[in-house]
C-alpha cells in the first residue's frame, strides 16, 4: 500500500550538497505552492462564514477579516430562508442523514455478502452475474431518472427520504458488491476448503473466518458509501422537492437563485455544514479513502 | 497493495478452476432437502442483488431506451414514434455545443488533472517530510461534493466576490479576472475548478504506481548517469503506464457524468457557454417536459461511457489471459 | 474392509479431462502417497477425495460408503493444506476446536482432545497465540493438530512439507511418519517429492498426465517399474535410458546398446524369455546401479553382472557420494559411485552393471517388459 512502504532509497540524497538543497527546496516550494492552492477554497469560506455581510459585500470573500461573529452560523442552522422555508439548513441536513445512514448501512451489508458468496462460492455463471452487478457501477444516472420516477411513484416513494434510500441502496450495492468481491478474492480459497471440511456451512463461514477479516473493506465501503451519498446531487434534486431535499439540493437552491439580497456570510457557514461531514469522515479514514480509490476504481 | 495487482484476474481464473461447481454435478442419489437447501445458498442470498441490478441495469436501460424512441412527451407514452427525437437532438444548438463543451472539457480535464496529479506524486515520493499531511491535502477536495466546490469556487471566481475584487481592493484597479462571466473563457473555469477536485484521485494512484516501482530500477539507472526528471521520464513513469490508462478512463467516466459541478458552478451559462449534456437531459426531461428527447440525450451519454469503457474491458481481459498465459 | 475405494473416476473441466479413468484402493490403516509432476491431477484426485470437487463420472467410496454426494462435512474426513490454511483470525486454540464447534461437541470432550493433542504435537505454548505469530513448523503442527483432533476415518495431506525449509522438512517427515504408526489412520498424502513418497508410502500411486501410472509399494516402484515415466520420476538422480536392442543367437543373448562396440550384456536367465531376436528395448539402469569392475560386488552375490566401459566427462562430489556426468555407448548416463572410488573427468574406467536389477522397456509403449 502507498502509504506504508518504500523502497529504502532517497533519490534528493544523493550528489553534491548544493544539488541536494536546491533540489529539496524546489520541492518543498512546489508542494507549498499547492497546498495553498488546494487550501485556499477552504480557508476562504471558514473565514467568511463569521464576517458580517457588508463587509464581504464591500471587500469581497477574498480580504483580512475585521470583525468575526459566530452568529451567522447560527442563523445558517435555524433560520435561513431557503426556498421559501426558514428552518436554517438544519432541515436537509438531517434530511440528508437520514438518507445516507441506513442507504449507507444498507448497501455494505448486502455488498459484503455479495462479494463473499460471488468470490468464495462457484456456481455456473457466477461471472455473470458478478459482469451485470458491476454493470451498475458504469450505468449513467441520466438513464434510469425517469424508470425510477415511474418505479418510486407506483410504489408511494415519490418525494419521500425513503426513496432516496432505496434509489442509493440498489445503486451502492453495485459499488459496494464490486470492492468486497475483489477484497475477497484475495483471502486464500483453502481457509474456505479447510472450514468446509471442519463441517462449516455458508453462514458459518461468513461469520466465522470472513467477518473477522472484513474491517478494513468494511471501513472502505462505509467510508465510500457515505461521502459518495452525503455529496449526491442529481437523484436528490429530481426524486424530491422542498423541504424534502437533501443539502446539497438546499445549496443550489439559495445559491443559485440569482434573485434578492445574498447572504454571504449565512451561506459560507451553510456550504460548511454541507462538506463537514464527509470532510470528517475522510480525516477519519483517510487511509482507507485511499485504498478505495485504489481498489474500486480500477478494477 | 498496488492497483495492478488488485487488478489482476489470473487468481480468480485459478480460482475458478479449483473451484467446486456444485449445481453441475449429477445425483444418483438423492441428498436431503436441507442438504439440497444449503447447496443453493450463494444463489439464494444474491438473488435479491441480482434482481435488483437486472432490473437497474437491464430494465431502466431497456426502458429509457425505448422511451428515446416512442411518442413521449411531458408524460410518458409508450407508442412507437422512431428516431426523430435523435435526429431534433442533434439539431439543437443547445446539444451540440454540449457535446462539443464535453470534448474540450473531457480532453483538458483529464489531461490537467493527469499532469497535475504525475507531478504531485513525484514529489511526495521524494521522501518529503509530513508526507500524509500533503497527501491529505491534495486529496480533501475528494471527499467535498461537486455543490460545495462548486459554490465555493463560483464566489473565489466571480468578478463581484472573489479574485478581481481582492486585486482591485489591493490598489490594482485595472486589474481583470471575470472568465467566469465570458462566454470564451467560463468553460475553463469549469475545466481548473474540476482539476481542483480530481488531481489529488491521480496523485493518490500514480503514488501507488510509483511505489510499485522496483527501488532497484532506479538505483541502477542512477548509477547510468540518469538525472532524477530523466528517471522519472524514461524510466519510471513508462513502467506505470497502466495506471495512467486506468486514471484516464476513470476521469473520462467522470467527465461524462459531469453535471453537478456545473450546475453549482456557472449553471450552464453564461448562455450556453458551459453546458454539458448531462445538463440538458436534465432539462429535457423535468423542465421543458420532452421526456423523449431527455431519453435521447441520456442514450447519447451511455454511447459516450461505452465508448470509453468498453474498449478499456476488452482490453485489460486481453491483459489479464496474456499474463495467464506467460504465467503457465 | 477397504478405507477408501475410488472406481473408475473421471474428472472434465469442460472439455479438458484431467484425471482419466482412476482406479485406487486403500486397506484401513495404509498411508496411500499420491506422487507425481505438477498438473498430474493429484490435488484434484485430493479434493475430490475430500468432496471439495465434484467428480465427473465414476464412485468414491469411504469404508464402504458411497461419498459422491456428500458435503464435505459430511465425509469425516480431515485435511492439511500445503498453505496450512490456519483460520488468521482465531487463535491456535480456536482454529483446532473450530471442527468440533461445528459438529456440536460438548466443550469438556473439546478441552481434553485439545489437551491431548497438543501434547502429542507439543504445541502447549502455542495454544493462545494466533497464526500469524507462528514460525512456518509450528503452522505445520498446527495445522496437523487440527486435522488430529477430528480423529476421522480418513487423513488427507495436500503437500503439507513443500512451505518448508530442507531441514524443516526432513524432520516434519518423520513426525509425520511417527504420527501415522502412533494414529494408526487410513491416510492420502498428496506430494511431488518422491522421497517423501518413498519414505512415508505403504502404496505409492504414481500419476502422470491424469493417468494412474502405478499403484504398488515403494519398493516395488523403484524395483520393477511399470513404464518409462515411473522409472524416470522415481529415483534421483534419475535412471538411465539407453536404446538398445535384444539379440539372441544360439551362442549367446544379451541386450547391445545403441552405438555400442557390439558387447552383448547378458541378462539374467528365464526374466526375458518373450523377447524376440532384434527388437528394439530401452535399457533402463539407476545411476546406483552401477560399481566399479574390478570389486565385482555383483558377481561375488552371484547376479548377473555385465561390464561398460564409461568415459567420463564431469564429476559432481556431493560429499557422501560423487556423481558422474559420462558417455556409455555414446550415449548420456549418470553414474553414482563412492568419492574415493570416482574416477577423474577426461578418464574412461569399468563399471559392472548389476543387471538383476535393470530394467527393459517397450521404446513404442514405454511399458515394462
Amino acid at each position: 500500500m502507498a502509504e506504508t512502504t518504500h523502497q529504502a532509497f532517497d533519490p534528493l540524497a544523493t550528489g553534491s550538497h548544493a544539488r541536494q538543497l536546491r533540489a529539496k527546496f524546489t520541492v518543498y516550494a512546489l508542494l507549498v505552492f499547492f497546498a495553498l492552492l488546494y487550501l485556499s477554497p477552504l480557508v476562504i469560506i471558514f473565514m467568511n462564514s463569521f464576517r458580517p455581510l457588508e463587509e464581504i459585500v464591500r471587500e469581497g470573500f477574498i480580504s483580512a477579516p475585521n470583525a468575526l461573529s459566530a452568529q451567522y452560523w447560527v442563523e445558517a442552522w435555524s433560520s435561513f430562508c431557503i426556498g421559501g422555508n426558514c428552518e436554517g439548513v438544519s432541515r436537509y441536513f438531517s434530511n440528508t442523514l437520514i438518507m445516507t445512514i441506513p442507504a449507507t448501512i444498507l448497501s455494505t451489508a448486502f455488498g459484503v455478502v455479495n462479494g463473499y458468496a460471488l468470490s468464495k462460492w462457484r456456481f455456473k455463471y457466477d461471472t455473470w452475474v458478478f459482469g451485470l452487478i458491476t454493470l451498475g457501477v458504469f450505468l449513467p444516472a441520466q438513464m434510469t431518472l425517469l424508470p425510477w420516477a415511474f418505479v418510486l411513484g407506483k410504489i408511494g416513494l415519490s418525494n419521500t427520504i425513503g426513496g432516496l434510500v432505496l434509489v442509493h441502496t440498489v445503486q451502492g450495492i453495485s459499488f459496494t458488491t464490486l470492492f468486497c468481491r475483489n477484497y475477497f478474492v484475495a483471502v486464500p480459497d483453502d481457509l474456505i476448503k479447510a472450514a468446509r471440511i471442519d463441517g462449516a456451512g455458508f453462514w458459518r463461514i461468513f461469520r466465522r473466518i470472513m467477518l473477522p477479516l472484513s474491517p478494513p473493506i468494511l471501513i472502505v465501503c462505509v467510508i465510500w458509501q457515505f461521502t459518495g451519498i452525503w455529496n449526491e446531487f442529481l437523484f436528490g434534486t429530481v426524486f424530491t422537492s422542498g423541504s424534502n431535499q437533501p443539502i446539497t439540493s438546499a445549496i443550489v437552491a439559495f445559491s443559485g437563485s440569482g434573485t434578492g439580497e445574498r447572504h454571504y456570510n449565512v451561506e459560507a457557514a451553510s456550504v460548511i455544514f454541507a462538506a463537514l461531514p464527509p470532510l470528517c469522515v475522510y480525516v477519519l479514514g483517510g487511509k482507507y479513502f485511499v485504498r478505495g480509490l485504489t481498489s474500486g476504481a480500477v478494477k | 497493495m498496488t492497483i495492478l495487482r488488485a487488478g489482476s484476474p489470473s487468481a480468480g481464473a485459478e480460482l475458478s478452476t479449483n473451484s467446486n461447481k456444485k449445481p453441475m454435478m449429477q445425483d444418483p442419489s438423492q441428498p436431503s432437502l436441507a442438504a439440497r437447501l444449503a447447496r443453493w445458498t450463494p444463489q439464494m442470498v444474491l438473488f435479491p442483488t441480482l434482481a435488483a441490478a437486472f432490473m437497474y441495469v437491464v430494465v431502466f436501460s431497456a426502458w429509457t431506451l425505448w422511451i428515446s424512441v416512442s411518442q413521449s412527451t411531458l408524460l410518458p407514452n409508450m407508442t412507437y414514434g422512431g428516431f426523430g427525437e435523435y435526429a431534433a437532438l442533434w439539431k439543437s444548438k443547445r446539444w451540440v455545443v454540449s457535446y462539443q463543451n464535453l470534448f474540450l472539457f473531457g480532453a483538458l480535464y483529464v489531461l490537467g488533472s493527469l499532469f497535475v496529479g504525475t507531478l504531485l506524486a513525484i514529489l511526495i515520493d521524494q521522501r518529503v517530510r509530513f508526507e500524509s499531511v500533503w497527501r491529505t491535502i491534495f486529496l480533501y477536495p475528494l471527499a467535498i461534493s461537486f455543490i460545495v466546490t462548486g459554490t465555493v469556487w463560483r464566489w473565489i471566481f466571480h468578478p463581484q466576490t472573489g479574485v478581481e475584487r481582492a486585486l482591485n481592493d489591493l490598489g490594482w484597479l485595472s486589474a481583470n479576472f471575470d472568465w467566469i462571466t465570458d462566454r470564451d473563457m467560463a468553460l475553463y473555469v469549469v475545466v481548473f475548478t474540476g482539476i481542483w477536485h480530481a488531481s489529488g484521485f491521480a496523485m493518490a494512484l500514480i503514488l501507488a504506481g510509483l511505489r510499485s516501482v522496483d527501488g532497484d530500477l532506479i538505483k541502477a539507472a542512477q548509477i547510468d548517469g540518469a538525472s532524477m526528471p530523466r528517471i522519472y521520464r524514461k524510466v519510471v513513469l513508462p513502467t506505470i503506464w497502466p495506471i495512467f490508462i486506468a486514471v484516464t478512463v476513470v476521469l473520462l467516466q467522470f467527465a461524462i457524468k459531469t453535471y453537478d459541478l456545473v450546475v453549482a458552478l456557472t449553471q450552464g451559462g453564461p448562455g450556453v457557454a458551459t453546458t454539458v449534456p448531462a445538463i440538458v437531459v436534465y432539462d429535457l426531461m423535468f423542465q421543458r417536459g420532452q421526456i423523449a428527447q431527455g431519453a435521447a440525450a441520456a442514450v447519447m451519454i451511455l454511447v459516450a461511457l461505452a465508448i470509453v469503457i468498453v474498449p478499456y474491458i476488452i482490453w485489460t481481459n486481453w491483459r489479464a489471459k496474456k499474463e495467464g498465459q506467460t504465467h503457465g | 474392509m477397504s478405507s477408501l475405494l475410488i472406481k473408475n473416476l473421471r474428472k472434465s473441466y469442460g472439455s479438458v479431462e484431467v484425471l482419466k479413468d482412476i482406479n485406487l484402493e486403500a486397506k484401513s490403516g495404509e498411508f496411500v502417497a499420491l506422487v507425481g509432476p505438477s498438473g498430474c491431477g493429484k490435488s484434484t484426485l485430493l479434493s475430490i477425495i475430500a468432496g471439495l470437487e465434484s467428480v465427473t463420472s465414476g464412485e468414491v467410496l469411504i469404508e464402504d460408503k458411497l461419498v459422491n454426494n456428500e458435503a464435505p462435512k459430511d465425509r469425516d474426513i480431515a485435511m492439511v493444506f500445503q498453505s496450512y490454511a490456519l483460520y488468521p483470525t482465531m487463535t491456535v486454540r480456536q482454529n483446532m476446536t473450530f471442527g468440533m464447534e461445528c459438529r456440536n461437541i460438548d466443550k469438556a470432550t473439546q478441552d481434553d482432545t485439545i489437551t491431548r493433542v497438543a501434547a502429542l504435537l507439543q504445541i502447549e505454548p502455542l495454544l493462545n497465540r494466533k497464526p500469524g505469530q507462528l514460525s512456518g513448523g509450528q503452522r505445520q503442527r498446527v495445522a496437523m493438530g487440527r486435522a488430529l483432533v477430528r480423529d476421522p476415518k480418513l487423513f488427507l495431506f495436500d503437500e503439507p512439507l513443500s512451505n518448508l525449509d530442507a531441514k524443516l522438512r526432513v524432520e516434519m517427515r518423520s513426525e509425520i511418519k511417527k504420527l501415522h504408526q502412533n494414529v494408526g489412520r487410513t491416510t492420502v498424502y498428496v506430494t511431488h517429492d518422491q522421497i517423501e513418497a518413498m519414505t512415508l508410502a505403504t502404496r505409492i500411486a504414481v500419476m502422470h498426465q491424469g493417468v494412474l501410472q502405478q499403484y504398488a509399494a515403494p519398493k516395488e516402484i523403484y524395483e520393477n517399474p511399470a513404464n518409462v515415466f515411473v522409472a524416470g520420476f522415481m529415483g534421483s538422480p534419475n535412471m538411465n535410458f539407453f536404446s538398445a536392442r535384444f539379440v539372441s543367437s544360439d551362442a549367446e543373448s544379451g541386450i547391445a546398446l545403441e552405438g555400442g562396440d557390439g558387447a552383448l550384456l547378458p541378462l539374467p536367465d528365464g526374466q526375458y524369455d518373450h523377447l524376440t531376436d532384434g527388437q528394439p528395448v530401452i535399457f533402463g539402469v539407476r545411476p546406483e546401479h552401477f560399481n566399479p569392475a574390478h570389486e565385482g560386488r555383483a558377481a561375488r552375490k552371484g547376479n548377473t553382472s555385465a561390464v561398460v566401459s564409461v568415459a567420463i566427462e564431469m564429476d559432481e562430489p556431493t560429499g557422501s557420494e560423487t556423481i558422474l556426468m559420462c558417455k556409455i555407448a555414446q550415449q548420456e548416463a549418470i553414474v553414482v559411485c563412492e568419492p574415493d572410488e570416482a574416477p577423474e573427468p577426461g578418464t574412461t574406467m569399468a563399471f559392472e552393471i548389476d543387471m538383476s536389477k535393470i530394467s527393459l522397456f517397450d521404446p513404442s509403449t514405454e511399458e515394462r517388459l
